[in-house]
């Protein structure tokens, strides 16, 4: 099978299977509605309660959920291929512990510091993403040197621990409430509540998917080896630059929106692999729709579990991922 | 006779022993160490102030307790120094086992106490009472309390009783992560007492974390928002109570019944539980308050 018919007929079917997560996670949820009467024009939407429902509560999350499932599971494929290391994910590289001291710094502090769509908690962990970023690649790129991805991962690895320990500093000053807060901010959710924070958040992932459509090939070549990739013509210094940097802007869009969802960086991306093999013109565009469906998926069953109570989706990615995770991985041997 | 006499030692001493074990366990209490803000707060206004001689580290009323050395709070008790100043009480959180266990090792009485509703906090005052010789103190507090809620109760009586959303915790300018009170607890009796229905009485647990569509479908009429601290500046407060402007079709919205209150005492279950109840139905009915 050629790669444009492998291409077309796989991003069908995970294209498929997004549509139709998307249709049905807004019709269900820990409250019963009806859709007829959330599409009723004829009463004033103030009086409606299943449209209000419908479409403040459950569809900015859904759209919460394609952005951020998207931007985190091809994040994830990019890094791994970077660093050639199958744990490689936001996390192990401190950007998602950048985004959680930010994070944690406004809860604590009381921050009122916001700009435009962004609330004070998703501001100042944007800010701690994208520091987290600055700082490792400063570490990892000396002058006159190239750009070393075991630095670079050594340094991530080291940042997390360290920004880690200064978050539990934090929480041990913080009141109790606040560190109560904290973790349940760390454990991530979709709870979006309206439109403005995805389509605050929706520019910077759209530039991250702009410089990962022009990854895969040269991702081919690098996850091959570095010298093998340079004398077929890739510039491995730059690619290396460009996914760190586009891993990384995706990764900060979708904490700053959602919290340091656990897995998704991880999972989706072995499970697409090991559905569709390892080419990246492939791997990379399947991981986004089915990140997206699987974070949709995940949060329907968050909403759902538990009613009339709401499970965090950090908890449902990380239990469900987990162990199907497993099975495929045992099961494939 | 002699021997005799000998072999009666042993049994006298402990027979002393037990006696003096008695008698201590009878004493009340003259050197407690509090681990609860809101039993803190129960021991000074009961008149046993003097006796406390430490505190947790997040105990900041009455200001008398300012001064007093901290020794931890509910995660952190710091054990060494709780044993160093050989107190004769010590009152802890009932889920601080480890703490519990070493004390019991040493012999040090420990006074087991867990957050409950409105009765349990009276009843609790005057379980202190018994145990620090101060009951007639506890019994006026008590009273004094159960008169105030009383007539609170009676003042919003014949109002209709609105459903109340207490929140006490959400993100600074969001509605994200808002907790709010569920069926349990003292906030929901403060509610039921202020003349109001909780939105979340079905659910039994103390707290709830209320979504987007939870804080939608359950509508509610009037929301109370309770804050530790001192009122912020104008500007922040006003920003604060636009958040809620987000969900225009909450009738509390629509009805700008959403109240901001802000107080140290607001959130603690202890002897100014009264003054809190009477804030909340003041802002829900305060036709009857004027």
């Amino acid at each position: 099978m050629t790669i444009r018919r492998r291409l077309l007929l796989t991003c069908a079917a995970s294209g498929s299977l997004l549509a139709l997560t998307c249709l049905v996670a807004p019709l269900v949820g820990s409250t019963q509605i009806s859709l007829l009467r959330a599409l009723d024009r004829s009463i004033p939407f103030a009086d409606n309660v299943d449209a209000q429902i419908f479409f403040i509560a459950r569809m900015p999350r859904v759209a919460a959920g394609v952005v951020v499932g998207a931007a985190l599971a091809s994040a994830g494929v990019v890094l791994q291929a970077l660093f050639r290391n199958p744990l490689a994910t936001a996390e192990t590289l401190g950007i998602s512990a950048g985004a959680a001291l930010g994070a944690i710094l406004a809860i604590t502090a009381e921050s009122w510091i916001s700009l435009g769509p962004f609330s004070p908690v998703a501001i100042a962990s944007l800010v701690g993403a994208l520091l987290a970023i600055a700082v490792v690649y400063l570490l990892a790129s000396a002058p006159r040197r190239p750009l070393s991805t075991a630095v670079l991962l050594l340094a991530g690895v080291t940042l997390n621990a360290f920004i880690s320990a200064i978050i539990l500093f934090v929480q041990y000053l913080a009141d109790f409430t606040q560190s109560y807060r904290a973790i349940r901010w760390l454990i991530g959710d979709l709870d979006v509540g309206t439109f403005a924070p995805v389509l605050g958040a929706l520019p910077l992932v759209v530039v991250a998917f702009v410089m990962f459509s022009l990854l895969p090939s040269s991702l081919n070549l690098l996850s091959v080896g570095g010298d093998l990739a340079a004398t077929r013509g890739v510039n491995v210094v730059n690619v290396q630059r460009l996914a760190f940097f586009s891993a990384g802007l995706a990764t900060s869009a979708a904490v700053s929106l959602a919290g340091p969802v656990a897995f998704v960086g991880i999972v989706v991306p072995h499970l697409v692999r090991l559905v569709v093999g390892v080419d990246h013109r492939v791997v990379l565009p399947v991981a986004a729709l089915f990140g997206a469906s699987f974070l949709v998926g995940c949060d329907l069953i968050a909403r759902t579990a538990m009613a009339p109570v709401e499970l965090p989706v950090g908890i449902v990615t990380a239990m469900i991922g987990g162990p199907f995770f497993l099975w495929l991985l045992v099961r494939r041997g | 006779m002699a021997a005799r006499a000998k072999r009666l030692i042993p049994v006298a001493a402990v027979a002393c022993a037990w006696a003096a074990v008695l008698a201590a366990q009878q004493a009340p209490a003259r050197r407690i160490i509090s681990l609860v803000p809101a039993l803190t707060e129960a021991l000074y206004a009961i008149g046993a102030g003097p006796s406390v001689v430490a505190v947790s580290s997040y105990d900041d009323y009455p200001p008398e307790v300012k001064t007093l050395p901290r020794v931890g709070a509910l995660l952190d008790p710091d054990t060494e120094r709780i044993l160093s100043m050989r107190p004769d009480l010590v009152l802890a959180y009932g889920t601080q086992d480890a703490l519990k266990a070493q004390l019991q090792r040493t012999g040090i009485p420990v006074f087991d106490y867990r957050h409950g509703g409105l009765a349990d906090i009276t009843a609790t005052i005057r379980r202190l009472g018994v145990e620090t010789g101060h009951v007639s103190g506890a019994n006026r507090v008590v009273l004094e309390i159960e008169r105030r809620i009383a007539e609170v109760r009676a003042r919003v009586a014949e109002r209709p009783r609105p459903r109340v959303l207490l929140v006490f915790g959400r993100e600074p300018l969001s509605l994200r992560n808002v907790y709010a009170s569920g069926g349990q607890g003292f906030l929901h009796d403060l509610i039921d007492a202020a003349g109001g229905t909780n939105v979340f009485g079905d659910v039994r647990r103390e707290s709830v974390q209320v979504s987007t569509e939870m804080l939608l479908s359950r509508a509610p009429e009037a929301i109370i928002e309770l804050r530790v601290g001192a009122p912020p500046a104008g500007e922040q407060a006003r920003r604060e109570r636009e958040a809620w402007q987000r969900l225009p079709g909450v009738p509390a919205v629509r009805s700008q019944r959403v109240f901001i209150l802000h107080g140290d005492h607001l959130l603690v279950p202890g002897p100014r539980v009264a003054l809190a109840a009477e804030d909340v139905a003041r802002a829900l009915h305060p036709e009857v308050f004027r």
